[in-house]
């Protein structure tokens, strides 16, 4: 059994918001800069120009990115050679995400309830996935995840008569309707299979696989190059105003589904999509 | 790239509509901030007969929530946030004498016939450029709904704040280029 403390915990996820906030990752740097040179449209070329001079800014002072500084998504793989002591996960998750977002100068944009909508004023809670994975490591994403492409997401139980050109609609049906609305160039996250709240994680999940590695399933690849092509044939263009950098990846997670079911979800990431990884 | 193209405000009518969607222009003067529940306040304060926490003759709306400042800094990262959210709201504020908004993203129908009917402007800002953007802010005072936090509104003082030209007076649509 190894021991992982509290304290360890909350430092790590604090840390982990500010640098996911404040430094794009160089996954996304190069993908802007690829789509800079190749994107033909001026104003398209031009925006792309400016977000990559933004992430220099937002480095250089340790400022965020975007002032959306998200609700604060964590994925936390537990060893189940892991014992937490000091107190509890989820209460060393929530504490770091307060320390972080207040240290690191982070927008708290959580309110307690959906309806009443009073502000948290320390942008806790966080929204916590658990896996629990052979081993002794606690193994932790922290995600932040902005409004303006998470509103711009949806999630369908097609028919398994609809099949792969179904699956293809509704992905990019869900890219036409958001449109300039999650700030282009996006990554699109899919879930496929599952149940309902399967495929909604998978698409999450996506969002986390760094820019240029394909699903590892050739099916599912070339699936994933044919969708990126089309969408890039949109004409949304960098942040709406049209070209031929609309995404700059489409990952897609497939699983398991029932007899009578083709779940299919679309988590749409923006041009910032943050992922931090550390292993305790 | 041509010069750049500054406009100062408070904006007049002619300098709104002489914008065409398309171009870009940098605002300097006064911009202020309102986003979700600033909106809502206001739309309910316009309800009530109360006065407007300042006049929107001439002066541009901006949708945005900053980040709190770091020591030192005036403001923190301030980007636009996505513009439709306050369409239920907005038709309320055209007609008490707003002309000028900046966000990002799409308008609906009602908003985009009040800009051309009262010869307005809506201008994009670059969603999450707002590092960069913060940059261009100079001075900050909160003026209203201080207890709303980031949603608070602030008179922004700015210089060449980099915007598109999403919808002209005359209804052309940056988005609308398929």
């Amino acid at each position: 059994m190894r021991e992982i403390s509290f304290d360890q915990i909350r430092e790590a996820i604090s840390q982990m918001c500010i640098e996911a906030n404040c430094l794009i990752s160089e996954d996304i740097r190069c993908a802007l800069k690829k789509a800079e040179q190749a994107e033909e449209n001026p104003l398209g070329r031009e925006v792309l120009g400016t977000l990559l001079a933004n992430a220099v800014v937002a480095e250089e002072k340790m400022i965020p990115i975007c002032q959306d500084t998200g609700m604060t998504v964590v994925f936390m793989e537990i060893g189940q050679e892991v014992h937490v002591t000091g107190g509890s996960i989820a209460e060393a998750v929530n504490a770091g995400v307060a320390k972080g977002y207040e240290e690191g100068y982070l927008r708290k944009s959580v309110v307690a309830d959906p309806i009443r909508r009073e502000n948290t004023k320390n942008n806790t809670p966080a929204v916590i996935h658990y896996n629990i994975v052979p081993g002794d490591k606690l193994s932790i994403t922290v995600s932040p995840k902005g409004f303006g492409s998470e509103n711009m997401s949806a999630l369908k139980m097609l028919k398994p008569s609809q099949g792969l050109e179904g699956m293809k609609k509704f992905i990019v049906d869900t890219v036409i309707a958001g449109g300039p609305n999650p700030c282009p160039p996006i990554i699109v996250g899919v879930g496929v299979g599952g149940t309902m709240e399967k495929a909604a994680v998978m698409a999450k999940q996506s969002l986390l696989r760094p820019i240029g590695e394909k699903n590892t399933d050739p099916f599912w690849g070339s699936i994933e190059d044919d969708l990126l092509a089309e969408i890039n044939k949109l004409n949304i263009g960098p942040a709406g105003f049209g070209g031929k950098t609309t995404a700059m990846a489409v990952h897609i997670t497939p699983y398991a589904t029932h007899i009578a079911g083709l779940p299919v979800a679309v988590n749409i990431g923006c041009h910032v999509t943050r992922h931090v990884h550390r292993d305790l | 790239m041509s010069e750049k193209k500054i406009i100062k405000t408070p904006l007049s009518d002619e300098t709104m509509r002489g914008l065409r969607a398309g171009e870009m222009v940098y605002i300097s003067g006064t911009v202020y901030t309102a986003r979700d529940a600033a909106h809502k306040r206001l739309v309910e304060m316009i309800e009530k007969g109360e006065p407007m926490p300042f006049d929107f003759a001439g002066q541009v709306v901006y949708y945005a929530g900053p980040c709190p400042n770091k020591p030192g800094f005036v403001i923190g990262s301030v980007g636009p946030t996505t513009s439709g959210r306050m369409d239920a709201y907005t038709p309320a504020l055209i007609d008490r004498g707003l002309k000028a908004m900046i966000g990002k993203g799409l308008r609906d129908e009602t908003v985009i016939k009040g800009i051309v009917d009262k010869g307005g402007v809506y201008f994009a800002a670059i969603g999450g450029a707002a590092a960069l953007m913060s940059q261009c802010v100079k001075e900050v005072e909160i003026i209203a709904f201080e207890d709303l936090g980031t949603e608070a509104i602030r008179k922004l003082t700015v210089e060449e704040l980099p915007v598109v030209v999403a919808i002209d007076s005359l209804g052309n649509n940056v988005y609308q280029h398929n």
